[in-house]
Order: structure tokens, then sequence, then C-alpha cells
């Protein structure tokens, strides 16, 4: 009965099957006893509600992108308003990542080994940003390090400033992302570790910090990506002033105001490519340092 | 030689250690052996300095190690669940005490392969950890601890993780190796065969307290108290008096077991009892018995003795202690 539907279901199925949703996960070995849902419908539910939602769009995208012709999306994402405002991105989020990187572990490593009165609060906090419309944190930042700074920081206009807003909304990645993994470390490894004359520092740095790369690298690609796209936070604070704070984002929002719709999908486009080009190789990157140390049983 | 005197240690209201002070002679194989919660743990990290005591000195080889971080200990610590470095080789799994030392290359390889020959894992030089079973992983645990030439070496349950057959297998070659290397080493262990079988000298702790210090033989025969009898090897409660098993003899005759029960001093007298159960266990032969007053106990006794008495489920048997091997020497203290 269950092997008629599946088929049916396979039949059914229109939308082409990508390579990203095929095949099962190990996980997938079937067990004894215990629902699991027919391995075909499975598949097919996934790519179908990955085509609408992601796939469709993208290629969507891809096509406006390509409105006038590939020489018209090559102009367009080579014109030297659009490359200034993707190196501005792509460097303003290299740096934002890489702070995170360090703060993220950090906060994360104080949120699990160390002990502090209203530390449930500072945890749920960090989510915070996450839950903040973005246009919200922009004014707030505005207002603390504009021109009218109470505190005397001005950073409004300038790159600083875009970094404090990207670094304000893409908190949480790694410090999520590591506390998992920080919470489950084995501590008699670091016990270990000691016991064999190593300081805190050495063990951190060839004990601990080994085992967290693969969830710090993990966080910093998302972080990076989120902060390629961002807009919302970076809109008043950057100034957008080009060649300088413009951001990616920004740029698109402009050529579309100004009717150029195949350039703002074009720089997309590239966006979108840098994006994915990251997130493949930080994935790449921390599987090779996961299958070192595959997990024992 | 490490020294361990008045030592404390306190979790919340749970009293881990209470005024524990205890010797273990240079280059002997010392058991700390206890119920879970009875502080043995706590007294072996205490002596590596994973652990800070609350008051109490600790000292190894004449020097005062208490306020030192274990670090500088001069320690080995092998943990139950093997404390690998997983994203490591083997190699430099072991290496790597000699490694944060900054030894030269040529040194630190010779000694990686002189310690991975020792404890026979030479092929396995560069596999990763998860690719080793548990007791390989065990052994290179300890080539590790052993590579920094520490001047003690204390394991945490070492075998406690693993299967039966890979436990004793562990446990003969965790012997010879000690014959072999001969540096004063702390075991903990909760399985008193453990205790029995690989070490010198054995502590017995219960509830933060040592019971009794001493040879393997001695605490068998001479057990201090009631606790450290029951927990090196199976009792039976004959009368008033706590027995080994295998004391008991057991007799068809009332008068016979009588007569030979004069001879014994200190005996517990005869007592009748109703056979249960007789379980043949290869050699020896337990038979399950309820005494008179109602209380059950169990005797070991020889396959021959068994088949020369016909034993049989429901007869009834004359039981005595014949030739106290074990006995509590605190008969005057009786109640407790």
């Amino acid at each position: 009965m269950t092997a008629v539907t599946a088929e049916n279901a396979e039949r059914d199925r229109v939308v082409s099957q990508t390579p990203a949703s095929a095949g099962p996960g190990p996980e997938s070995v079937p067990r004894p006893g215990g629902w699991r849902p027919p391995r075909h419908l499975g598949v097919g539910v996934v790519t179908l509600w990955l085509s609408i939602i992601v796939l469709l769009p993208l290629a969507a995208l891809t096509v406006a992108s390509l409105g006038n012709g590939l020489g018209g999306f090559w102009e367009a994402v080579t014109a030297p308003a659009a490359l200034a405002s993707l190196r501005v991105t792509v460097l303003v989020s290299a740096v934002v990542a890489v702070v995170n990187a360090v703060m993220g572990t950090l906060i994360a490593w104080v949120l699990v080994r160390d002990d502090f009165r209203g530390k449930r609060v500072v945890d749920a906090l960090i989510d915070l940003p996450f839950a903040l419309p973005t246009i919200v944190a922009s004014i707030v930042l505005l207002s603390l390090y504009g021109p009218n700074s109470p505190v005397g920081v001005h950073l409004s206009a300038t790159r600083w400033g875009v970094i404090v807003a990207l670094a304000f909304v893409t908190l949480p990645f790694v410090v999520r992302s590591v506390q998992p993994v920080l919470i489950e470390a084995d501590r008699e490894v670091e016990e270990a570790a000691s016991s064999l004359g190593a300081t805190g520092w050495t063990t951190f740095r060839r004990i601990v910090l080994p085992t967290l790369l693969p969830a710090v690298i993990g966080g910093t690609g998302l972080a990076f990506a989120r902060a390629i796209g961002e807009y919302g936070s970076v809109v008043l604070i950057g100034g957008n002033i080009p060649r300088e704070t413009q951001v990616a984002s920004q740029y698109i929002q402009q050529q579309i105001e100004i009717d150029r719709p195949e350039a703002a999908a074009a720089v997309s486009v590239a966006l979108l490519a840098i994006a994915f080009l990251t997130l493949l190789v930080l994935r790449v990157l921390s599987g090779r340092a996961q299958r070192r140390e595959e997990r024992a049983v | 030689m490490i020294t361990v005197t008045n030592a404390h240690k306190q979790y919340g209201t749970f009293t881990a250690l209470d005024d524990v002070s205890l010797d273990i002679p240079r280059g002997s194989l010392t058991a700390l052996l206890g119920p879970s919660g009875s502080g043995k743990s706590t007294l072996l990290r205490s002596i590596a300095g994973l652990e800070t005591l609350d008051a109490g000195v600790v000292t190894i080889e004449g020097e005062d190690v208490t306020n030192v971080p274990p670090q500088r200990r001069g320690i080995g610590f092998v943990f139950q669940h093997y404390a690998a470095f997983k994203h490591m080789t083997v190699r430099d799994n072991v290496a790597f005490g000699l490694s944060i030392r900054k030894r030269p290359k040529p040194v630190i390889d010779k000694r990686v392969d002189e310690l991975l020959e020792i404890v026979g894992l030479s092929g396995f030089r560069d596999r990763y950890p998860a690719q080793l079973s548990g007791g390989q992983r065990q052994r290179m645990a300890l080539a590790r601890a052993l590579a920094v030439d520490p001047q003690v070496l204390l394991l945490d349950e070492p075998f406690g993780a693993l299967d039966a057959k890979v436990r004793t297998d562990l446990r003969t070659w965790l012997r010879r190796l000690h014959d072999e290397v001969h540096v004063t080493t702390v075991l903990v262990t909760h399985d008193q065969e453990e205790a029995l079988d690989v070490a010198d000298r054995i502590a017995v702790l219960n509830q933060g307290r040592i019971e009794q210090v001493g040879d393997p033989v001695t605490l068998y025969d001479r057990p201090a108290n009631d606790f450290v009898m029951s927990f090196l090897g199976s009792v039976s409660r004959l009368g008033d008096q706590v027995v080994r098993p295998h004391d008991i003899a057991l007799d068809r005759d009332r008068q016979h077991a009588l007569a030979l029960d004069a001879a014994v001093p200190a005996s517990a007298g005869v007592i009748g009892a109703v056979v249960e159960r007789v379980v043949r266990l290869g050699f020896e032969v337990r038979v399950d018995l309820r005494a008179e007053s109602g209380e059950r106990f169990a005797a070991q006794i020889t396959r021959r003795d068994a088949n020369d008495l016909r034993l049989a489920a429901g007869e009834t048997v004359f039981a005595r202690v014949d030739q106290p091997s074990s006995i509590v020497e605190r008969m005057a203290i009786a109640g407790v």
C-alpha cells in the first residue's frame, strides 16, 4: 500500500530533481520498527518546497538579470559604481565575519563556562537583534553614534558605522552555533591536556579550538552571508555614499528607483554568487575539520 | 611516594573526603576501592590537582604540591572515557606532552615509537582515535600519559568503559606493564576483583573515609570491619557472624557437625537449614539455604563435597563455620 502511494508520488512529481536534494543522508538508514516517511514521498515534498521557495525565485531573478543579454549583464555588474558597492560590501562583511568569529566564540565561551548573575538574561539578549526590525537597529545606532551622539562617537556615514550595524544584526550566528558544541565538549579532554603540562592557552589553541572550528566556521559563514545582503540596518547610519559606504543592497535599491531593473537583478545575481561561493567554501572547510575527528562511539 | 594528609573536600552539603590520610609507597600499584560516592575519584583527582582540597596537604616525592597546578605536578592521568584528542592521530596524541615541551622532533618520534611498541599500537601510528577500539584507545591514553615520564601514574576507573573480556586482558597487561616500568601507580576502581587482581595495596573507601589500607590478602582475610569484608568478596551471615560462603561446611549428621564444631574457636555454633537451591558453577557449587530462623544465606562448597552429600532442594542440612580464614577482628564491638 505504502509502496504504491510512493510510486504515484514519484510519477506525479513534475519538478526536476536537483543534486542538492538528491540522495538520502546517513540518517535515513531504515530502522526496524518505528514510523518513517516513505522515502520517495519525502524527497518529492522537499524538492517541491525548495523549488517554490528558493529555486524558482532565483531562476526568475537570473532570467531578469539577462533582460539586456549577456553583454548587458556584464556591463551592469562591471559598472564602476556597481563594482565599488560590491567591493565595499565584501570588505565590510569580511571584517564583520572575522569580528564575529572572535567575539561570538568568546561570548559562547563565557555563556557556557562562566557563572554569573543574570546569565540567563544575557543569553536571551543574544537573539534580540534577530527579533528587532533592522530599520529600528539603524535608528538606534544613528541616535547613539550619529551626528548628535550623546557619547561623542560619530560613525554616521563611515564604514565603521556600517560595520557596527552589521555586527549588531549578525551577533547571534556564531554564538548560537558554537554554544551547543561547547556544552557537549568533553571537559576531561582539557583536563588530560593540563595533566600533560599544557597551559590554559595551549589547551584552548590545540585542543578546544580544533573541535569548535567547524561550528565557528559555519556560524561565521552564515554571518558573512547575512551581512552581504543586509539592507535595513545600514540604510540610515551608512549614509549611502558611493564608493565609500554604499553597499550592494543600497546600490540595487538605487537602480530600481531610477528604473533599471535589469542592472538591479544583475548585481543581485553577482551578490548571490558571492554568497553561494562563500558558503560552499566554508562548508568544505568545516567538513574537512569535522571529518578528522569523526564522532567517536 | 605520595602522601595525603588530613584531606577534606566538600561539595555543597555532600562530604566527598572526610579527613583522609594515605601514604602511597614509591613504585607500588595502589588501588582506591569503594562504591560510587565513596570519594575515591575525588581523592585521585586531588592528587592530580584537578580538584583543590578544602583542607589538607598532598605531597609527591617529598614536595608539597597542594597549591601546585596539575601542569607542574609531574603526573600522568588516565580517564575512564579515554579523553582522546579526537582531531589528532595516535602519534600526535602520544607526542602531545613532549611537543608542548618543545622537544626536538627526532627525540619525540623515538619516544613515541618506543611507547607505541610497549602498548602494542605500533601499526596504528597514523590512525585517528575514532578508528580504534575502546581497549586500543585506553592503551593510547596510557602511552600518552607515560610519554612525559611522570613521577606518578593516576588511573581513574581506566577499564570501566570496556567490556568484560577486554577488561580482564587489559588488567593483566597493566600489571605486567607496571612490573616493567615501576612508576608509582594509583588506580581507582569499584570492582573488588580488579583491585585484588592488579594491586599491591588496596585502600578501601566508604563515605569519604578510608576504612582500611593493606595488601590484598590482609584485606580479604583480616578485614577491619563488616564493610570491608562485604565489599571485598561475598559474605554470608551465619547466626551473629559474617563469614565467607566458602568457609561454611555442610553436614548431614547433626552430631557429627557438633563434634567438629567444638574444635573451632569462636564458632557460631551449628545451624540447621533447608536447602533451597543447588547451583553448580563449574568447580564450585553454591548452595542457597534458609536457616531455621528464616534467614537466607549461601554456602560455597566443592563439587566433590556436594556429590558426597547428595544435596537436593527441600532437604535439611547442618551448617557450621569451618576454619574461618576471613574474620572481622572486632569481636568486642559486636552489633556494629
